[in-house]
């Protein structure tokens, strides 16, 4: 025991807890940045590590963080992690870092971020913070990784920047067939369409989720 | 009971201490990465020159810098010469991608201080490239960009980028759409005068055919990211039409 009885600390926020769909935080990044396969997996890989350690530091800072600046030491940290997750991309992943600059930068104000440091590390122990830290940023990557796979897919024709429908230009694949491509994907209303399709479907396979 | 972390002297104390500790590892990781992060900057400097130059992997309407791994290499058999401008003074240097036009452009002020402007020469298929980094200021932050010219000042090549425009207007700098339409066109104006490339919003040419009009089309709500282009090309270009006129001379 011990190790899996929180498991529902990491299996809840991927499923009927979700930050995203159920919660409906950190919409801002999940629609700015899923145009591409590739940034919404980045994005969800740092957002696992800022949120995973944070929790963690915070838990074992909770019972020392004076109550009075609690919330400007919890900034501090993410702070510091965001831009330590820039500047080790900007030095081993240059171009991604590029693309990636504003939406790290948006990290600090993810508002996940500061609700699981307020709401669960202050207030529990470091293990059960860190698990609930990686549960809820899978949670969120998922979601992350669902809209940019569609968008990339039907926007671009491509997928991690392979074009997996054939070629546009030359007519090869399902272009050959008169496929066009969306161009709308790429832009963010439909982002927000397709999320908003998730938590449809999430809801109508789980009636208990739908609120009055 | 008041707790032990209630206290103000507490709370002042761990302030300072947090400030103390996060502070420094920040700096720690900044210079330990440092030297990383400076060799893909100087990287990415030498793929946008070759880029404007035509040295790329462009398809279709992407934007694709040839990859890391090539370019020093690229950058020796494509760049036949680098040269720095300093008035009258012509000088051969393997450095110049290396100069700090930010830098450059605010020691200019002084009147005292001439200042350096590097210019590369360009080599292929048997065809001259003269590519000149210039720089400017958009809506929010810093744009730059290479263009590269043949000899009677007409464009070949450019690649801008920029620190912060708004993404999906002015952002769009970098795009194809906006990069080749200044391809072909004239900076000087039929007398042989030094007039720029203007961002035009009313230049009745959006398909862009008159490549002789000094003008391209501005991209639609991004109005001050392209004056800022505009400005760009006029001021820093313009620096350098006395090498363009001496080199026709001779």
């Amino acid at each position: 025991m011990g190790l899996f009885k929180d498991s529902n600390l990491i299996t809840d926020p991927l499923t009927d807890d979700n930050p995203i769909t159920i919660q409906v935080l950190g919409i801002c990044s999940a629609l700015a940045i899923t145009a591409e396969l590739e940034a919404s997996i980045v994005m969800a890989i740092a957002v696992l590590f800022v949120l995973g350690v944070g929790n963690v530091i915070i838990s074992l800072m909770r019972n020392i963080i004076p109550s009075k600046i609690r919330i400007i030491v919890q900034l501090i940290i993410v702070a510091a992690l965001v831009i330590i997750v820039d500047l080790i991309l900007k030095a081993f992943a240059y171009q991604l870092s590029k693309t990636l600059s504003v939406f790290v930068g948006l990290i600090i104000t993810n508002c996940i971020i500061m609700g699981r440091f307020e709401a669960f590390a202050l207030a529990n122990k470091p293990w059960r913070s860190f698990l609930d830290g990686i549960g809820n940023a899978a949670g969120y990557g998922v979601i992350l990784i669902i809209v940019g796979f569609f968008r990339e897919l039907l926007g671009s024709g491509t997928l991690l920047g392979f074009k997996v429908l054939g070629d546009s230009i030359e007519k090869t694949g399902v272009y050959a067939y008169g496929y066009e491509n969306n161009g709308f994907m790429l832009l963010a209303p439909m982002a927000l369409i397709t999320l908003g399709i998730i938590i449809w479907i999430q809801r109508s396979k789980n009636k208990a989720l739908i609120e009055d | 009971m008041e707790k032990r972390t209630d206290k103000n002297s507490y709370t002042i104390l761990f302030a300072i201490g947090m400030v103390l500790v996060v502070g420094s590892i920040l700096a720690f990781a900044a210079s330990a990465l440092k030297p990383n992060i400076d060799e893909n900057k100087r990287l990415e400097k030498q793929q946008n020159i070759l880029y404007a130059m035509g040295v790329n992997d462009n398809e279709e309407s992407s934007v694709a810098m040839i990859s890391t791994d090539v370019v020093a290499d690229k950058f020796s058999e494509y760049i036949v010469k680098q040269l720095v401008i300093k008035g009258d003074d012509v000088r051969v240097d393997d450095q110049a991608y290396l100069i700090d036009i930010k830098k450059e452009q605010t020691a200019a002020k002084s009147k005292s201080y001439e200042r350096q402007l590097p210019l590369f020469i360009g080599k292929k298929e048997g065809k001259i490239s003269y590519i000149v980094p210039v720089r400017g200021k958009g809506l929010w932050d810093a744009i730059w960009a290479y263009v590269a010219m043949d000899e009677n000042m007409i464009v070949q090549g450019v690649f801008m980028d920029h620190k912060g425009e708004t993404p999906g207007l002015g952002a769009n700098i970098n795009q194809r759409f906006f990069m080749d339409d200044f391809i072909g066109e004239h900076l000087l104006d039929d007398s042989g005068k030094f007039v720029g490339i203007n961002v035009s919003k009313g230049n009745a040419d959006p398909t862009n055919i008159d490549r002789t009009d000094n003008a391209v089309d501005a991209i639609a709500g991004a109005t001050i990211t392209g004056d800022g282009v505009s400005a760009m090309i006029r001021a820093e270009l313009k620096v350098y039409s006395s090498y363009f006129i001496h080199l026709k001379n001779n």
